[in-house]
């Protein structure tokens, strides 16, 4: 939910990455972290397993500048990936305001994304979120492997809305800001709208 | 459709700011925040100039969620105080509506002393937070007459 504080004139939004095991959710906050002046972003806290799987969640404030006299901090969140840390997920879309949906790009990685999509749809429910209505977008992520699903064909199984399609390579940082940016203009805009 | 924003005006930032500071003296306290059950932090009062009050913020809110969500497969609503104990430095959390009240306290307080201070301005603080979320947002949003230009200007 959006937080606004008339005396620090700061506003605060919540960002969450969502998608399958090992999409990348991470890899996008990692390099989001790693490529943004330290004045601008806070610590990058990783909730994770010995093994670096993501296990209740990501969590890094980002300021991205002014709007209205007003500071934008956005704080960004992934969930785990991993299909049995449903009740962790549902926990962490409470009081999203936009979500990015990181699709990874392998054939073999299809059905996950499907599952992932639709396991989305249904906590986003659960909190009383509807994701024809939340600002939303979809990012197709590993576009650097050999064995992926064309982004056409990708997009028209998981698009839902008519959404930002975005293609990334999270590891290299491709398409992780345009992703970024797509999202907080539609949550800003929302704002707007009030 | 998200929520709509939660606009915290000046003048309620220093009542609560006011009450917070009034809980930290009569707890004995290092640090009181309030933050919301999204994570987001509201106020805090203390010795705060070295703590990173945002991760905190955010954690917080993580643990009572997670602690929440063990409650309810258990059969219970929630569980409405948490306390983590260290060999120097306490946690104190009280669920407070959809606000969590939490001290940070060592040795100079009691975890019986934070209860009970916490306590006694539970309901002050509910009340006050409900007058904030029962604003009307629509009447005077700074953001309004945001434009396409203002949001572009961000990513620039």
């Amino acid at each position: 939910m959006t937080f606004i504080n008339y005396a620090s004139r700061e506003i605060n939004c919540k960002i969450v990455y969502y998608g399958p095991g090992l999409c990348g959710k991470t890899t996008n906050l990692q390099y989001i972290f790693d490529s943004t002046a330290p004045q601008a972003r806070g610590k990058l806290i990783s909730l994770a397993t010995e093994t670096d799987r993501t296990l209740f969640f990501d969590f890094m404030p980002l300021e991205l500048g002014t709007v209205r006299g007003f500071k934008t901090r956005f704080h960004l969140y992934t969930v785990p990936g991993q299909v049995f840390y449903d009740a962790s997920r549902k926990l962490i879309l409470k009081g999203v305001d936009g979500v990015v949906f990181v699709a990874d790009s392998q054939e073999e990685r299809m059905d996950a994304n499907i599952e992932s999509l639709y396991n989305l749809e249904e906590n986003l429910q659960s909190q009383g979120y509807d994701l024809m209505k939340i600002p939303y977008v979809l990012q197709l992520n590993k576009r650097d492997l050999n064995n992926i699903v064309p982004a056409e064909d990708l997009a028209a199984e998981l698009q839902r809305k008519g959404e930002p399609v975005i293609e990334a390579v999270a590891s290299t940082g491709q398409g992780v800001f345009d992703t970024l940016k797509a999202v907080a203009k539609q949550v800003l805009t929302e704002l707007r709208k009030g | 459709m998200a929520d709509t924003p939660i606009l915290l005006r000046e003048q309620q930032y220093h009542r609560i700011k006011a009450v917070l500071a009034r809980l930290r003296m009569d707890s004995s306290a290092k640090v009181v925040f309030l933050v919301d059950k999204d994570g987001q932090e509201i106020a805090a009062q203390g010795e705060v100039a070295n703590l990173d009050t945002t991760s905190l913020a955010s954690l917080a809110a993580g643990n009572v969620a997670a602690t929440g969500g063990m409650a309810q497969l258990i059969g219970e609503k929630e569980f409405p105080t948490l306390s983590h104990e260290g060999e120097k430095e306490s946690i104190h959390i009280s669920v407070v509506g959809r606000l969590l009240l939490m001290v940070v306290f060592d040795d100079r307080s009691s975890l019986g002393l934070v209860k009970l201070r916490s306590k006694q301005v539970s309901h002050q603080l509910a009340a006050m937070f409900e007058e904030i979320a029962a604003e009307d947002y629509d009447d005077d949003s700074p953001f309004a007459g945001i434009t396409d230009e203002d949001i572009d200007s961000l990513f620039s």
